[in-house]
């Protein structure tokens, strides 16, 4: 990433160089910290470094990018309010902030009325920093109008993290059985991932913009790992957080793709994608192996993920969700096929029989190419590493509950 | 009757792909060496996929895990006796269309040549994957590669039929992906595993129910690219694409891949305890059996050659899926056999109607009265593959239908012999006429009396494939043992060892 933002931002970004990296590295920091630590209150002052350093990096890109920020920081602040006041009120009823020391102590005390209130907090607040259908609304015009190299930063990580946290919200302070049984919340959670689903691939179709159309395919993955949660097996759940190592891989690669498009042509309508594949071939190559992932056609990592989201579907006996999973793939289908026709495909008549056009080879710089190709080899890589990764890691992550 | 580990199958899938990778690096500029890629990956991989019979011919089965993908599935393969009836067939006649295509698009100096061949090294790879799957998610895997990588093979020409040719391939082949997912994903549920085994491995799972919407949802799901109708629409706007890849997707690869997969959800997943408890094998075969009778008569309408072709294939897959269906002894052998027989005579008559387009860009049959005086050879190896296609001997189409004869008989079910001889009958209408005319009528246009074939690349692999039907004729075991493979995987089915 680091690697690959210096020649984009050196183009984008001509005075700003030095408050860029300063910011980018501090963005980092938080989110390293929010999956390293132990505390709840700890959680959220990385949070909140994470997402102030995401506002400002936001705000320096084209136009519409500081009203775009603007939006994230309402939305934003919002949702890490909500998180503190949960927060609060757990430690307000319970004394502690500390994780582990919560999931001893709150089972006794899941009837009260503030803990429950707390966990709706918690859930809104943080659907609304992973963008999660209908909380998705800021995510599309922050991610467009930022810098290349920030949706690509932001992108693959942003979102994930958010997920990161409602699992722990979920899984791990809360125990399970509280979300499950208790009060419908998995329910409510999948209904509304469905919906992410749905609703994300419907509108990437009516985008004109490629980064638009790949900042909606963003809020249907979030879709997808909210599903697997919100179906509370164990399939589901390996599923999502599968999901979560796969779909970073293939947000990156792809939002890297529209960078290094953008850095060589400043353009990113998808009609004006003509002759990419003459012109960019190695680029356009990994933007097929992630549409593939994205679709989830194997030996891609995409499809792996899907598999156990839909066993876990089966399982839970939910058809629906079955329906909406194979639904999305083929529509999935539709919308990266429009590019990848436009991009590859040449207008009949613009070229005889058996000539092949002489149009320059205008590959992106290697220092963008490289993190684009060691992506799209990840995205195959852990395809077929499925299931060692599952064996060795994800295994231990689901909660012995399922 | 052992497991053997081998590498083999791995590197029989391997082969074409570094060849298509060695293909798109090599480009243009070096023709020649390209074309070279193509020619040395098909052959090595022909010799790898032969060198395998032996060992399987004494009743082994040669198994490679690549990685477990999850608990009891894993990424693996496994040649068992159909399987590596497929491989075979495939790989040999690879062989021969790649040489044809090479005389195909340089005859006619056609654009993107190196996509061209990349795609077909993939396409194959993903083929013989198919072939030597061991389980159902392989298979699937293998399954969706190659409906990407035929893709650019159809929509090869650009043109607005093409791409809207490609469409629909795209959305028949990857909505019937989704409902092949699903089933499969439902069956893993069931049972655990999706291992293929002889005579299947359903039984005692499952409600009733639940069998019958699984099996139905698998043959619709495997049925689109085996072109069983009402599922068949996209193989004869598929025809846009250039011959070659007609010749070999359509007639061998994909629909072959497509009969191949039904063959193994009614044989090696479902099998004939299962299939015969709730009589599915019987609506399976009723309804293989109408589109065998409606494709023949949408056969003798059309006028264009490729799209008569195409429907004759698509009556000819339904015979396979048909045969298979009946579960006996001479049904599953023929069934089996039938994939080979037509396999070598339907690639006869795609390449025939390839060499005629670059030669006198000709394409409706009406126009093609006299041709054969021009194009002896070329009209004479499409006799050959089309009287083979009715089933007269000493072609090997005759044997196939004999056994699939007899197969109906076995299975007391004359309504089905009589299908097949309506077919048959069929055959010789839309076939004949054909012949007749290009030999013995004279031309509309002025011809060249002397002898004028299409280039020899093209007529070379036409003239081999024609003949070798013939010898299988009366070989049946010539070359490759297609007929001891066939019945020896029969007998594992219905012996269920």
């Amino acid at each position: 990433m680091a690697v690959f933002s210096k020649r984009s931002v050196e183009q984008e970004l001509p005075e700003k160089i030095v408050y860029f990296y300063c910011i980018f590295l501090l963005q980092v920091t938080g989110l390293l910290g929010i999956v390293i630590t132990g505390d709840m209150f700890n959680l959220y002052v990385f949070l909140e470094i994470a997402s102030l350093a995401g506002y400002a990096l936001i705000a320096v890109g084209e136009d519409g990018a500081p009203f775009a920020s603007l939006n994230y920081v309402i939305f934003g602040t919002i949702g890490a309010c909500f998180y503190l006041l949960g927060v609060g009120y757990l430690y307000i009823s319970t004394g502690s902030l500390n994780i582990a020391d919560l999931a001893q102590v709150l089972p006794d005390l899941y009837q009260s009325k503030v803990v429950l209130v707390a966990f709706a907090f918690f859930m809104v607040g943080v659907s609304l920093k992973m963008a999660l259908f209908p909380l998705h609304v800021w995510l599309p015009d922050a991610y467009t109008y930022a810098p290349s190299t920030v949706s690509a930063l932001l992108a693959p990580l942003m979102t994930k993290v958010g997920a990161y946290v409602m699992i722990r919200v979920l899984y791990t302070v809360f125990k399970p059985h509280f979300a499950i049984e208790l009060i419908p919340a998995t329910t409510i959670l999948a209904w509304m991932a469905a919906g992410a689903i749905l609703f994300g691939a419907i509108m990437a179709l009516a985008q004109i913009d490629l980064k638009r159309m790949l900042a909606y395919i963003l809020v249907s993955e979030v879709g997808y790992i909210a599903l697997g949660v919100g179906l509370a097996n164990r399939s589901g759940l390996t599923g999502a957080i599968l999901h979560i190592l796969n779909d970073s891989f293939m947000m990156l690669a792809l939002f890297l793709v529209v960078g290094a498009i953008m850095y060589r042509y400043g353009n990113r309508e998808i009609s004006q994608l003509r002759y990419l594949h003459r012109k960019m071939p190695f680029t356009m190559a990994a933007f097929v192996i992630a549409a593939l992932s994205v679709i989830g056609i194997p030996p891609t990592c995409g499809f792996f993920s899907k598999w156990y989201l839909i066993l876990g579907a089966i399982d839970a006996n939910q058809w629906v969700f079955v329906a909406v999973l194979l639904i999305s793939s083929l529509l999935n289908v539709i919308l990266f096929f429009r590019v990848i026709e436009h991009a590859y495909l040449e207008p009949e008549e613009e070229h005889a029989e058996g000539a092949e056009l002489a149009i320059a080879n205008e590959e992106a710089p290697f220092s963008m190419l490289m993190p684009i190709l060691i992506a799209a080899a990840g995205i195959m890589v852990f395809g077929v590493l499925s299931g060692k990764i599952i064996s060795t890691v994800i295994q231990f992550a689901v909660p012995g509950y399922f | 009757m052992e497991t053997i580990e081998s590498i083999r199958p791995l590197l029989a899938v391997l082969v074409t792909l570094i060849g298509a990778l060695l293909i798109i690096f090599t480009g243009e500029r070096h023709r020649n060496l390209r074309e070279f890629w193509t020619l040395l990956a098909s052959v090595l991989k022909f010799s790898i996929v032969i060198s395998m019979v032996p060992l399987v011919l004494k009743g082994n089965v040669l198994e490679f895990t690549i990685i477990t993908l999850t608990q009891g599935v894993s990424f693996q393969f496994r040649v068992d006796q159909f399987g590596l009836f497929f491989g075979v067939l495939a790989s040999a006649l690879w062989i021969a269309t790649s040489v044809y295509s090479i005389g195909y698009v340089r005859g006619l100096n056609e654009h993107a040549q190196t996509r061209y061949f990349f795609n077909f090294a993939i396409c194959l790879s993903a083929t013989m994957g198919i072939a030597f799957a061991g389980n159902l998610l392989t298979l699937f895997m293998f399954y969706e590669i190659l409906t990407v990588s035929t893709y650019p093979l159809v929509i090869h020409k650009e043109t607005e039929d093409a791409i809207m040719g490609g469409r629909k391939y795209l959305a028949y082949t990857l909505i019937a992906g989704v409902v092949i997912l699903f089933a499969m994903i439902y069956i893993y549920t069931l049972t655990g595993t999706l291992d293929f085994r002889p005579g299947g491995f359903l039984a005692g799972h499952g409600s009733p129910a639940a069998l019958i919407f699984l099996f139905s949802a698998l043959i619709l799901g495997f049925g689109v690219k085996a072109a069983l109708m009402p599922m068949h629409e996209w193989l004869p706007t598929a025809m846009v694409a250039p011959t070659p890849v007609s010749a070999l997707l359509h007639a061998v690869a994909v629909v072959k891949a497509g009969v191949f997969g039904c063959l193994r959800i009614i044989l090696y997943v479902f099998g004939p305890e299962v299939l015969h408890d709730l009589n599915l094998w019987l609506v399976l075969a009723y309804f293989a059996s109408f589109t065998v009778i409606v494709s023949g008569m949408y056969a003798l309408a059309q006028d264009n050659l490729k799209r008569r072709l195409a429907f004759s294939t698509i009556n000819n897959l339904a015979i396979i899926v048909m045969g298979a269906a009946l579960l006996t002894p001479s049904a599953i052998t023929g069934s089996i056999f039938h994939m080979g027989s037509h396999g070598f005579m339907k690639i006869t008559l795609f390449f025939v109607a390839g060499a005629i387009y670059v030669k006198t860009h000709k394409e409706n049959i009406s126009e093609l009265d006299g041709i054969g005086r021009q194009m002896p050879l070329t009209m004479g190896a499409f006799a050959i593959g089309a009287m083979g296609v009715a089933g007269t001997p000493p072609i090997c189409g005759f044997i196939s239908k004999w056994y699939l004869a007899m197969g109906s008989l076995e299975a007391h079910k004359v309504y089905f012999l009589i299908v097949l001889l309506i077919s048959a009958l069929m055959d010789v209408a839309y076939f004949f006429p054909i012949i007749y005319n290009s030999f013995f009528k004279s031309p509309k246009e002025p011809v060249n009396p002397n002898f004028d074939e299409a280039p020899l690349r093209m007529v070379v692999p036409l003239v081999i494939t024609a003949i070798t039907s013939l010898i299988l004729g009366v070989f049946p075991n010539a070359f490759f043992n297609f007929f001891n493979i066939a019945s020896m995987a029969a007998a594992k089915i219905l012996g269920g060892i």
